[in-house]
């Protein structure tokens, strides 16, 4: 579904981030990457969904490269195929919750029913009318889990998405992720440096200097 | 100390990320400083200059004896200079004459010539004497000598030797220019003559304007005033030189005030672009408030550290107002001198003077206006909780207090309240009050209309919108309407006042223009200089002109000055033949008249101007006395008329009555009908043909309403001017709001892009908002403005220059600065637009970047 060919990415100081790093990532798989803070995670998410480009090698997409796509192409197989889940959660204010779901169908242009059926998905059953003010943490976390998954995308990049919360929420919305993921028969990366967060993927990777690894304490768990 | 550091960094750290912003107030306070200091400046110096010269006229006298018409018999002159506690008794006589040739038919085609004694004036008013050739010490006598000021020299384009022609009724003479004078004030037209020369010359034979009297030391002054005036009755006005001063004062101040708050306009929506900046500041900055909050900031310290951001901005903007203020008002009175339009200056070249308390007075107005702007959003900064301030999403509850509609009903029924308050001091004082309160109350309701107006569109297109662009566009405005309204409030004051200020001029300019369709029904009108205090043509010459072929009808009038209050400007007497079936056919009546049959017979009807009824209290159906002939005479106020030619008041009557009371036959001007087929250019040859032809100023009515028009659009140039200041700033405003919004987006932008959107759906979505909300304060912007131009049309223009007008609307005009307001509105947001989404994507969705 997703493959790594040779990238390399170095950052605008010119210090070298990712070298030559290959892997493929297979329809449904679910996999969580952790590694050390600087090591290039959130930059490998940012080359996935064609927001940054590599400085060489390709990534693939369903056997199309993206980093040969002008930034329309790139958009739109982003709004099509991509669901993303953030870190600070990023729900537009003044946009109730059901409009906050509903932008990626709106923006495909397809038909906005499934909301409510998300929103009972993701725990909020009846609280479409309700503003993002009127939320807790987890529960716009939630409203962003819907939103990655509303228009059925074929990969859901998700940058800490549990960073901002209280470990039982956390593993609330974890869970969610997964069960969401796979319930739309999507593939997921998850960038986390949480081992509770990593503990939820179908495989835990390690970013390092020298490319990606299986993470050995996982393995072995 | 530390907190000091604290406070410093904090200010210089906005400054730095947010330089632009910063400039753009700092401009749009320096600009409104600069306009009100500069005419403010220029009008002090003009009027000053003005009042100075009027003084220089009188000397260093310390009463003076008018008339109440412009000139008296001479025969006063002995009884006073002999007149027990009068030192010394200086005769005047002070009059204009015309100048022939090109400058003929024009305002400043006048020359005031002041005769004297030089004897006794020498004692009074030294700096006022001829400077006769060297080797001709009696050409201050001579009786053909006559000594100009430089200014006069320089106008009239001649120096000593030179012959000067001047027309006296329907003769030309001439003079010959024997000199300078002693000292005469830059600027300054003046002539000046012998008396007795002048008074056998210009055939003012046994007349004189006023007597200036020097008391014998000891004398007090107001108890001597008070016996003479006793003594001389009310045929004469007994004055002093603080009379004169309030008279001058009188001629120009609601001209002046006027000005000075329009120029105050610029400010006032100054005022919304700093609010609008701040507001947009505060909420931008709520998370790291918030966060200083926690950290220990109390409420006083974040509400000083706001209010100081905004003194820093008001000092440095007002301090460069002051000086481009001063540099303004010095280059404008170098190059164009005092007068800006209104006329009230002829022709006064006065030199800048810097006044320490103006510009404390402008500075502090500057940092008033800037601290005004500021302290909502520093409360509102400072009362935040800041558990719900670091909450995401909270931006918009921020300035929700301000969305209260009870402040705006307040004010708005204070501004009602305040339009049936009548003038303080004859100036509009709770007019203006009333504009600013309007102006307040309606921007303060645009938070609640703007969300129940977009709620509606929401609602209403609920089932049609399929885009995305769409329901963020109208969710954005819809739910967060203080946000919006605070871009909004920029566009609704700039694009309000524009409109108040175009519909007042439009009325203004149409009214005038029916009212010279209606005072100048003739086809030519006919003029001839003053001869004395009667007119400039005698019995034959009215005679001559009335039997000429060509013209199907000719009518006479007679106009001479009247002084009712000393302190007042002279007020207008017009005698002339008015319809008695129905006097709006002659005069452009107003609804408040009696009709002539119901007209009492024992007395004689006068119509006066509006100014009549607000000055002096002449109201339709009262009994009034005026000095006219040998006494006091009696008239029955018989109707209101606008008058837009003279603000002091003006009186009409019949030509027939005025001539039985006064015995005088002479008339001023001649309005002359054409026969069908005769040209005006024929007539005027015919006219030419007579004996005194050539002394005649022959005028058809269209170049009397065209230069009036003319005037009037020079009147109202700065008025333009400063009109396109005021939309200046606003659109400063307009981007300035729009620009810090949509960067403070940039999270929401970086988002709509990770998940799929279109840079240019993005600036679709911009340029859509803009527009909308442009749209939105264009229509709200046409209603309050209209609402204030009722104010300006029905209240200050009516209290100030005392007429009425009738309201005109421009829609050209207005349709062409909405669509432009429209255009840069979109533009200004697609740019700012373009500004927030170059950024990349990733970059904005990091919370802690």
């Amino acid at each position: 579904m997703l493959e790594l060919r040779h990238i390399n990415k170095a950052y605008a100081d010119g210090r070298q981030v990712l070298s030559d790093l290959s892997y493929t990532l297979k329809a449904g798989e679910y996999v969580a990457i952790m590694g050390d803070s600087g090591v290039g995670k959130s930059t490998l998410l940012n080359l996935i969904a064609g927001l940054d480009l590599p400085d060489s090698g390709e990534i693939l997409i369903d056997d199309v490269a993206i980093s040969s796509m002008d930034d329309d192409a790139a958009t739109r197989l982003r709004r099509e195929a991509f669901g993303f889940v953030f870190q600070a959660f990023h729900v537009l204010p003044h946009l109730t919750l059901s409009q906050n779901i509903a932008l990626p169908l709106l923006l495909n242009g397809l038909s906005t029913e499934r909301v409510e059926h998300m929103l009972t998905d993701v725990g909020l059953p009846g609280r479409g009318h309700h503003f993002p003010r009127q939320l807790s943490g987890g529960e716009l976390q939630r409203v962003a889990i819907a939103r990655a998954l509303i228009h059925r995308p074929k990969l859901v990049l998700a940058d800490e998405p549990t960073g901002n919360l209280d470990p039982e929420t956390a593993h609330e919305v974890l869970m969610l992720i997964r069960t969401e993921i796979k319930a739309n028969g999507a593939s997921g990366i998850i960038v986390t440096h949480s081992d509770a967060a990593a503990a939820t993927a179908d495989r835990v990777l390690v970013l390092a200097r020298d490319g990606l690894h299986p993470a050995v304490a996982h393995q072995s768990a | 100390m530390k907190r000091g550091l604290l406070s410093r960094w904090l200010l210089l750290g906005e400054w730095r990320a947010h330089f632009v912003q910063a400039i753009v107030v700092i401009i749009a306070i320096a600009l409104g400083v600069a306009l009100g200091f500069s005419i403010h400046l220029i009008n002090t110096a003009a009027f000053n200059e003005f009042s100075a010269a009027s003084k220089n006229l009188s000397g260093q006298s310390d009463l003076q004896v008018h008339g109440r018409q412009a000139m008296f018999d001479e025969s006063l002159y002995p009884f006073l200079a002999t007149y027990d506690g009068v030192e010394l008794a200086n005769p005047v006589l002070e009059f204009e004459v015309s100048v022939p040739g090109e400058l003929i038919g024009r305002k400043d085609n006048k020359l005031k010539i002041l005769a004297t004694d030089m004897f006794r004036a020498a004692m009074i008013s030294p700096d006022l004497l001829g400077m006769p050739a060297e080797g001709k010490p009696l050409d201050g006598l001579s009786d053909d000598a006559i000594f100009l000021s430089p200014a006069a020299m320089e106008w009239l384009q001649v120096k000593q030797g030179d012959l000067l022609p001047l027309n006296v009724g329907t003769q030309t003479m001439t003079l010959r220019v024997a000199g300078g004078l002693v000292r005469a004030r830059a600027g300054q037209r003046i002539a000046v003559m012998d008396i007795g020369v002048a008074q056998w010359r210009f055939k003012h034979v046994g007349l004189l304007s006023r007597i200036e009297l020097k008391l014998t030391p000891g004398i007090h002054r107001d108890t001597f005033k008070a016996a003479l005036k006793q003594v001389l009755g009310d045929s004469y006005l007994v004055l002093e030189i603080a009379d004169q001063e309030a008279r001058v004062d009188h001629m120009s101040r609601a001209y002046r005030v006027n000005l000075n708050m329009l120029a105050l306009v610029a400010l006032f929506t100054g005022a919304f672009l700093v609010f609008s900046t701040q507001a947009l500041s505060v909420i931008r900055r709520r998370h790291q408030f918030a966060l200083l909050r926690v950290l220990g900031l109390t409420r006083q310290q974040l509400l000083r550290q706001i209010l100081l951001e905004g003194a820093t901005l008001g000092v440095v903007g007002s301090l460069l107002g002051l000086v481009s203020g001063y540099a303004i008002a010095a280059i404008a009175l170098h190059f164009f001198g005092g007068d800006l339009g209104g006329g009230f200056f002829p022709g006064v070249k006065p030199s800048v003077y810097f006044s320490p308390l103006a510009a404390a007075t402008f500075f502090i107005i500057g940092l008033g206006i800037t601290l005004l702007g500021s302290a909502a959003p520093a409360w509102e900064a400072a009362s935040a909780r800041p558990a719900v301030a670091l909450k995401s999403g909270s931006e918009d509850k921020a300035l929700s207090k301000l969305s209260a509609p009870w402040p705006a009903l307040i004010c708005l029924s204070l501004a009602l309240l305040f339009t049936q308050i009548p003038p303080i001091f004859e100036l509009p004082v709770f007019g203006y009050l009333a504009i600013a309160l309007l102006l307040i109350g309606g921007i303060a309701l645009m938070p609640r209309f703007s969300a129940v107006v977009f709620s509606f569109l929401l609602k209403v297109m609920r089932r049609h919108i399929t885009g995305a662009v769409s329901t963020l566009l109208l969710a954005r405005l819809a739910n967060a309407p203080n946000q919006a309204s605070i871009a909004l409030g920029g566009v609704l004051a700039s694009f309000s006042l524009m409109v108040a200020m175009a519909i007042m001029v439009t009325s203004f300019r149409v009214s005038v223009d029916d009212w010279l369709e209606h005072v100048l029904p003739a086809d030519l009108y006919v003029r001839a200089a003053s001869v004395g205090d009667q007119g400039g043509f005698q019995l034959d010459e009215q005679k001559a002109m009335a039997s000429l072929p060509g013209f199907t009808r000719v009518d006479f009038f007679r106009s001479l000055p009247f002084i009712l209050e000393p302190t007042r400007p002279e007020i207008t007497l017009i005698a002339r033949p008015i319809d008695m079936t129905d006097p709006s056919n002659t005069l452009p009546m107003t609804d408040d008249m009696i009709a002539p049959v119901r007209l009492p017979k024992d007395v004689m009807p006068i119509w006066v101007s509006e100014a009549m009824v607000d000055l002096y209290g002449y109201t339709v159906g009262k009994r009034v006395t005026l000095p006219l002939g040998t006494a006091e005479q009696t008239f029955f106020v018989a109707g209101i008329w606008r008058d837009y030619g003279r603000q002091f008041g003006a009186v009409q009557m019949q030509l027939a009555d005025y001539q039985t009371l006064s015995g005088d036959r002479s008339i001023n001007t001649v309005a002359m009908w054409l026969q069908a087929g005769t040209t005006s250019a024929q007539a005027q040859t015919i006219l030419r043909q007579l004996p005194f032809g050539d002394a005649l100023e022959i005028t058809p009515s269209g170049e009397i309403r065209a230069l009036s028009l003319e005037i009037f659009d020079r009147s109202f140039a700065v008025t333009y001017l400063l009109e396109m200041v005021a939309v200046v700033i606003g659109l400063f405003g307009v981007a300035a709001s729009f620009s810090a919004q949509t960067l403070a987006r940039a999270k929401e932008f970086g988002m709509l892009r990770h998940i799929g959107m279109m840079r240019r759906q993005i600036l679709i979505l911009l340029a859509a908002e803009g527009g909308l909300l442009t749209a939105l304060g264009v229509i709200l912007g046409f209603i309050l403005g209209w609402s204030l131009s009722l104010v300006l049309v029905f209240i200050v223009n009516p209290q100030s220059f005392h007429w009425t007008l009738q309201l005109h609307l421009p829609w050209g005009w207005l349709t062409l600065v909405a669509g432009i307001m429209l255009v840069s509105a979109a533009l200004t947001a697609l740019v700012a637009g373009r500004q927030a989404v170059s950024g990349h994507a990733v970059r904005a969705v990091r919370e802690d970047w």
